[in-house]
């Protein structure tokens, strides 16, 4: 039947010349509308932060709580990975189904580790009696970080799965499709990360 | 909270309960034996449960809507009837009271007006826009089941656990644990979080379903203006929703794991709750009345037999009110202590809005000035709802005036007020809808007879409703109250009121009558009953499966309008050529991932780890499974298509 999909979308590329659509793009473009309400929710997160940042009631904050090598070493590590999926997506593009799975374990090994080092950094937070229920601000603090963790964490099942379909079917307009929409999501997660790295650690230890 | 003895779980103790107990207990029984002696569940389940067809989900919504517009009435007619007699009557207790008016008004928004919505987008814009789906027709089926798993996780809070009572919005610290230990607040977070990802997704749906689906040649200007109102609904659902599954996730958060986003103490900031949740709730009001403004175009064109009035101006009013919703929703709380500046903003941007609504009614007005009207039950509901509308939106203007307000907040001005525009928009929008693509979907018209009975019992309940409470509200009678003494002189007025609402009550089972009779006694019609300008009459009614065998070329608005005027002249079309047509096939992905969503909210309602973790393990492996999934479509060959069209009597 993936072949059906695919010829079907090879041979008709005209909006409707038969009646017929181009799924492949809408199901693209439906993806751009879903990051578009994704971009709401972490603007109405940032602004509950913003909102409850210095709402500490006397427990620790942000400049006593964060270490920040820990937190460069996950933005570089997040930005490499950002990159290498990009690579994934040349290497696709150039029909190369080795490189594609080949890069996509890479960024999601890149992944992983900034998932490692997220978790290590809140449970140390934890131990040093920082919790989600001390203050307002380790409330908004927890949950905003921890959603873009939460999303970064469901983009690593996503992307296993789908280096499994790319391994059984290869580069077809259905699974380019869906290499080109998981590397959407993953530079957009990029992107919060860098407002998140500004918003709430570099102006944090202030 | 934890369970320690049955009568937490079970709500005991009140004979109203009982009755439902017994009411729902029978209900799921004789469903059962009937679908059985009729060996009617494989049909059940291919036919319906799995269909991802437009017109089938359509049909389901509506009828899940119509269930909970009896729900949510039957809970108005109790506070009405506890208010028709004061101080003596404890037929609701305070607490009882409490529970009603929220499920009354959360139910009414969330899970009367908006499925009907929906229906009503589903049954309606493929066929306008000469499509042969929507744009994800699984998504579609799964935004379907989401919102009704959320809808029944809501609705079972009423024998289960027990209801929310801190009003439809949850404010908090009223919905936070320590004034709301119970999991009613639970079941309201879930009930909406779930059926929100279904709006959200729905959003998503139709907004690509009308960018990019629409027959060759209907350029945007060229839409049906109900496909107008549609998409900036949409837009509109898109850029609100998502603020709605931050808050309510923020507000389980705090209830859960202790946070204290919105509490009094620890730094916590209820203030914020009421800004983020009415950053939704007042674009909220304009996602569901946008589209009633589009079926009065559409049926107002119709029944006056001329082409809409002052197109541009009503798209152009359509867009602007979906962007100043987003810049009206303080003056949900004037009398908060925002201060004058911020006040004398909302106030104006509320007034704004006033502006592109009054710019439509006239557009209406002149479609029928020197039209030939004819007087068919959508046009009654359309003139009906023009008057009643003005008054809703005058009485809205002096409660946007923000040194008013200061009287009016929290009065029964308000209720009246609110319940003028969204019974007199959106819920006469719908019925006038639903009336007028009921032919369309069914293939016979609704009886005229008992529809005009409940016309006037609706039309007439209402004003005997709601007036006197715009009285009392200049009177001082605030909301929330389930009592109040003799002496106020609030007595006369409130009985009154009440006499209004049992007329509308009424009303209602004259439609339902007026349903169960029209499918006994119905007389089919053809493609095209009420002459028709858009392309939905162009096609068999009910619409084949396919929807247009051929998919139409369109050359001007209202382009159905525009060939038969050709064909009139005598301009004949060419003969069909068929080809193979590429369709979805059913799915029971949507069903079952929408049943772990349900478990899994169970779960988090009463805190059972053992019930979480099944329900967030099945929503992944469905999802995985449909990600894995390749085997999703099939081509209906010319020889079916040929069939079908015979059969509904079209040139083959």
């Amino acid at each position: 039947m993936a072949n059906v999909a695919a010829n079907h979308s090879s041979h008709d590329h005209d909006h409707g010349h038969d009646g017929h659509h181009d799924l492949e793009a809408l199901r693209t473009m439906g993806f751009w509308i879903f990051i578009i309400t994704d971009c709401i929710i972490f603007g109405t997160l940032f602004a509950t932060y913003a909102v409850l940042m210095n709402s500490t009631a006397g427990g620790p904050t942000g400049a006593e709580l964060f270490e920040m090598p820990g937190v460069i070493a996950e933005t570089f590590i997040l930005l490499t990975s950002s990159f290498t999926s990009g690579l994934a997506v040349l290497s696709m593009n150039r029909g190369d189904k080795k490189g594609l799975i080949g890069w996509l374990i890479v960024t999601a090994l890149l992944g992983a580790s900034f998932i490692t080092l997220e978790v290590t950094e809140f449970l140390k937070m934890i131990d040093e009696g920082a919790k989600i229920s001390t203050s307002a601000f380790l409330s908004a603090f927890y949950t905003l970080v921890g959603t873009h963790g939460i999303h970064v964490s469901i983009g690593l099942i996503w992307m296993i799965a789908l280096m499994l379909q790319v391994a059984k079917r290869g580069i077809t307009p259905v699974t380019k499709r869906k290499i080109g929409n998981i590397s959407l999501y993953w530079h957009f997660l990029d992107v919060v990360w860098i407002f998140v790295f500004t918003i709430v650690y570099m102006m944090g230890v202030r | 909270m934890k369970i320690t003895k049955l009568s937490d779980f079970f709500v005991t103790g009140d004979p109203l309960i009982y009755g439902a107990d017994v009411a729902i207990g029978l209900t799921m029984v004789a469903i059962v034996v009937a679908l059985t002696a009729f060996k009617r569940w494989g049909w059940l389940w291919r036919e319906w449960l799995t269909t991802v067809d437009h017109k089938r989900i359509g049909i389901m919504y509506v009828i899940a809507s119509l269930l909970m517009l009896f729900r949510g009435g039957v809970d108005a007619l109790l506070m009405r009837t506890q208010l028709a007699l004061p101080d003596s009557m404890e037929f609701l207790k305070p607490d009882h009271y409490n529970d009603i008016f929220t499920t009354h008004g959360v139910i009414m928004i969330l899970f009367m007006a908006m499925p009907l919505m929906f229906g009503l987008f589903n049954l309606t814009v493929p066929l306008q826009i000469g499509a042969r789906d929507v744009a994800f027709p699984l998504l579609n089926s799964l935004s379907f089941w989401l919102f009704f798993m959320g809808a029944m996780l809501f609705n079972v809070s009423f024998v289960i656990g027990g209801s929310p009572e801190a009003g439809w919005l949850a404010y908090p610290p009223l919905s936070e644990k320590m004034f709301s230990p119970g999991v009613g607040q639970d079941f309201y977070i879930w009930g909406i979080q779930i059926s929100g990802i279904g709006s959200l997704m729905t959003g998503i749906n139709f907004i690509v379903t009308i960018l990019k689906m629409r027959a060759p040649g209907m350029k945007l200007m060229k839409m049906p203006m109900f496909t107008w109102s549609v998409l900036s609904s949409c837009l509109t659902i898109i850029l609100a929703f998502p603020i709605l599954t931050v808050t309510l996730a923020l507000l389980f958060i705090d209830r859960y794991f202790g946070a204290h986003f919105f509490t009094l103490d620890m730094g916590g900031n209820p203030m914020m709750y009421i800004n983020l949740i009415w950053m939704w709730g007042h674009p909220e009001v304009y996602i569901v009345v946008l589209p009633a403004f589009g079926i009065f175009s559409e049926i107002v064109a119709t029944f006056s037999k001329k082409r809409l009035f002052g197109y541009g101006s009503m798209v152009f009013a359509l867009m602007s009110i979906s962007i100043f919703s987003f810049f009206t929703w303080a003056h949900h709380f004037f009398t908060m202590g925002s201060g004058a500046n911020v006040n004398a903003f909302f106030a104006v941007t509320t007034m704004i809005i006033a502006i592109p609504t009054g710019v439509k009614i006239f557009n209406w007005l002149f479609t029928m000035y020197k039209g030939k009207i004819t007087f068919e039950l959508p046009m009654l509901w359309t003139m009906a709802f023009i008057p009643c509308f003005i008054v809703g939106g005058m009485t809205g203007v002096m409660l946007s005036v923000a040194p008013a307000d200061f009287q009016f907040h929290n009065s029964y001005f308000l209720i009246a007020h609110f319940h003028q525009v969204l019974i007199g928009g959106v819920v006469f929008g719908y019925f006038a809808g639903l009336y007028y693509w009921w032919p369309k979907v069914f293939g016979f018209k609704l009886n005229d007879k008992l529809g005009k009975w409940a016309f006037w019992l609706w039309n007439i309940g209402f004003y005997v409703c709601f007036m006197p409470q715009y009285v009392l509200g200049l009177m001082g009678m605030t909301r929330r109250v389930s009592s109040y003494s003799w002496d106020t002189g609030w007595w006369s007025w409130n009985f009154v009121s009440t006499i209004g609402g049992f007329l509308m009550g009424i009303g209602f089972l004259f439609q339902v009558w007026q349903i169960l009779h029209s499918i006994k006694f119905m007389e089919r019609v053809k493609g095209d009953p009420w002459g028709g300008r858009t392309l939905e009459w162009s096609i068999p009614s009910p619409a084949p499966f396919y929807n247009f065998a051929i998919t139409p070329k369109v050359e001007g608005r209202d382009d159905w309008w525009r060939r038969k005027e050709l064909a009139a002249k005598g301009v004949q079309d060419p003969p069909p050529k068929y080809e193979p047509i590429h369709m979805p096939k059913n799915s029971g992905t949507p069903i079952v991932m929408s049943l772990f969503w349900f478990i899994l909210g169970f779960g988090f309602v009463f805190d059972w780890l053992w019930l979480i973790v099944p329900g967030a393990i099945g929503i992944a492996a469905t999802m995985l499974y449909h990600s894995f999934n390749y085997d999703t479509d099939y081509y209906v060959t010319v020889d079916e298509i040929k069939k079908t069209e015979a059969k509904a009597g079209r040139v083959v």
